[in-house]
């Protein structure tokens, strides 16, 4: 055993070699696996026309359930966005551009994004321990061996409820984000609420600003329902599997967004 | 004549999982119309078998036919077709957790025939009264016993009365009582219903009780294969301590280690 040992101190380089081929290696093969789910997920996009009810309830689920937490995080960051927005607004004599600055904030960037991690935490969680739970309970085998397809019948619905819910959980953040700097802006700060309202009509641009912010959550609906559902499906059966699935969902869900929110920024906004 | 074909038949079945393999050269034949009981030590990838015989897992080599077909061949299509004919209990029953009992016995009728609601309720109802549980119909998963559960697991496995039902594992962690019925049930459905049972199993006592032939496997072979008398009754060592629970024989009772005295000297 120690002469084992002791050959392999001999050769670090290689052996740290190996291990970052085989780090590459893993991280291929999931990617690989990855897509072939999404390919298998997209490909029962017919289940939705004959069961439309299996979109409604994961709609009601992924997306309903998701409100609350979307609608008073949405205002407490727009209240926020009223409270700093004026403090450096005012100091130019600015402050009647509020209303622009709250509203291009939270359309442009916070919307989608503090949107898309609140859903990888509270629907994107839920969805992989739900998926990982079924695995570990059997019951996507059990439906496979009922000659149900899981992935049709379980995860296709899922993913589409996640992609659609997901632009209208924003714009819901964005409008109770605008309402709530409205409330602290106009009606604690003083601002004045028509350049408040008239500011806002003038510079938001609906599809420099607005359509954007939809593709943006339509892109992160997109990644965040895939990964959740590939980290549940792939999840190790056991609680302990479960659970780092669930962690990993978050994780990946967070930076993903965080990174893909720059790259389609510069696409979007950059000259 | 067709009916002296077995139902199922393993030629040759190699498998492995990453480095460790599973099944090295087995072949099993299951007959029509009995209860084969399938034996041996826990980690010997019985479980692994039955997803091997419906398909959800391929073998590396060898083939296995069942009615006719050759299962690893299958698309999904003929795979989907062929699975609709067979019924699996799987060891935690696996019932769909988010709907009730009824529900979930009607799941695959449901799925797969346009019948009236009518005459669903009829089926499942009936299919409830087989394993007891008419009176559960309206209860959750969760509200279900271990045993209650896999008895309406049973009537699902049935809905769609297959020509054959893989049992993995049904008696592990039942009370007496409950194991008492499973037992009674499985015999019960398989002769009544003119059913092909294989049950995995490695509850010696009332596997044997039910089957009618019985194949042990373990190291990834098929150790003894014979009728439950002659296997209680068996030459071989290995069998002889399997069947009757021995602590130690060929399977030693001690991991391998090296020697005590050595061990305990050596520490720090």
């Amino acid at each position: 055993m120690d002469h084992e040992a002791n050959a392999f101190r001999e050769l670090p380089v290689l052996e740290q070699l190996a291990r970052l081929g085989r780090i590459g290696l893993g991280i291929l093969e999931q990617m690989g696996r990855g897509h072939l789910l999404l390919w298998q997920i997209l490909a029962g996009i017919s289940e939705l026309f004959t069961r439309p009810r299996l979109l409604l309830n994961q709609l009601f689920s992924v997306g309903v359930l998701s409100i609350l937490i979307v609608a008073i995080s949405g205002t407490f960051v727009g209240m926020v966005l009223g409270l700093q927005g004026f403090y450096i607004l005012s100091q130019f004599g600015a402050e009647q551009t509020l209303g622009v600055m709250v509203a291009a904030s939270l359309v442009r960037e916070l919307g989608p994004v503090v949107t898309a991690l609140l859903f990888a935490g509270r629907a994107g969680s839920a969805l992989t321990a739900e998926i990982g739970l079924m695995k570990a309970t059997e019951q996507l085998s059990g439906l496979e061996m009922m000659a149900v397809n899981p992935i049709k019948r379980i995860l296709t619905p899922r993913f589409f409820a996640g992609f659609m819910a997901m632009p209208l959980l924003a714009a819901m953040f964005s409008a109770l984000g605008v309402l709530g700097g409205y409330f602290v802006g106009v009606g604690l700060l003083g601002v004045d609420d028509g350049a408040f309202w008239s500011q806002m009509q003038t510079k938001i641009d609906l599809n420099e600003d607005v359509l954007n912010g939809v593709i943006k959550s339509l892109v992160f609906g997109f990644v965040c329902s895939w990964i959740a559902l590939f980290q549940g499906y792939g999840a190790v059966p056991t609680s302990e599997g479960v659970s780092r699935a669930t962690t990993r969902t978050v994780v990946h869900s967070s930076f993903a967004v965080l990174g893909l929110d720059f790259i389609l920024t510069a696409l979007m906004f950059g000259e | 004549m067709i009916d002296d074909e077995p139902l199922v038949s393993i030629k040759n079945l190699r498998f492995s999982r990453g480095e460790r393999v599973i099944f090295d050269g087995v072949d099993i034949d299951i007959p029509r119309g009995k209860v084969t009981a399938i034996m041996g030590p826990s980690g010997t990838g019985k479980t692994t078998l039955l997803k091997i015989i419906g398909g959800q897992l391929r073998p590396a080599t060898g083939t296995i036919h069942v009615d006719g077909e050759q299962v690893e061949r299958l698309g999904t299509r003929d795979l989907y077709r062929l699975r609709m004919r067979m019924g699996m209990l799987f060891q935690s029953g696996a019932l769909l957790t988010d709907i009730p009992v009824f529900e979930n016995v009607a799941y695959p009728i449901r799925e797969h025939t346009g019948l009236p609601e009518s005459l669903i309720r009829k089926l499942v109802l009936l299919k409830l009264e087989a394993v007891g549980l008419r009176g559960a119909r309206d209860l959750m998963p969760h509200e279900l016993s271990g045993g209650m559960a896999r008895r309406v697991a049973l009537a699902r496995a049935m809905a769609l009365d297959p020509m054959m039902i893989m049992y993995d594992e049904p008696f592990t962690g039942q009370d007496p009582i409950s194991m008492g019925v499973l037992v009674k049930l499985i015999r019960a459905l398989n002769d009544a219903s003119r059913l092909t049972s294989v049950v995995v199993s490695h509850d010696v006592r009332e596997a044997a009780q039910i089957a009618d032939y019985i194949y042990i496997i373990s190291n990834g072979k098929v150790i003894e294969h014979g009728e439950p008398d002659a296997m209680m009754n068996s030459a071989s060592e290995w069998t002889n301590q399997f069947m009757n629970g021995l602590a130690d024989g060929p399977v030693p009772f001690h991991y391998p280690a090296p020697g005590l005295e050595q061990d305990l000297m050596s520490g720090p």
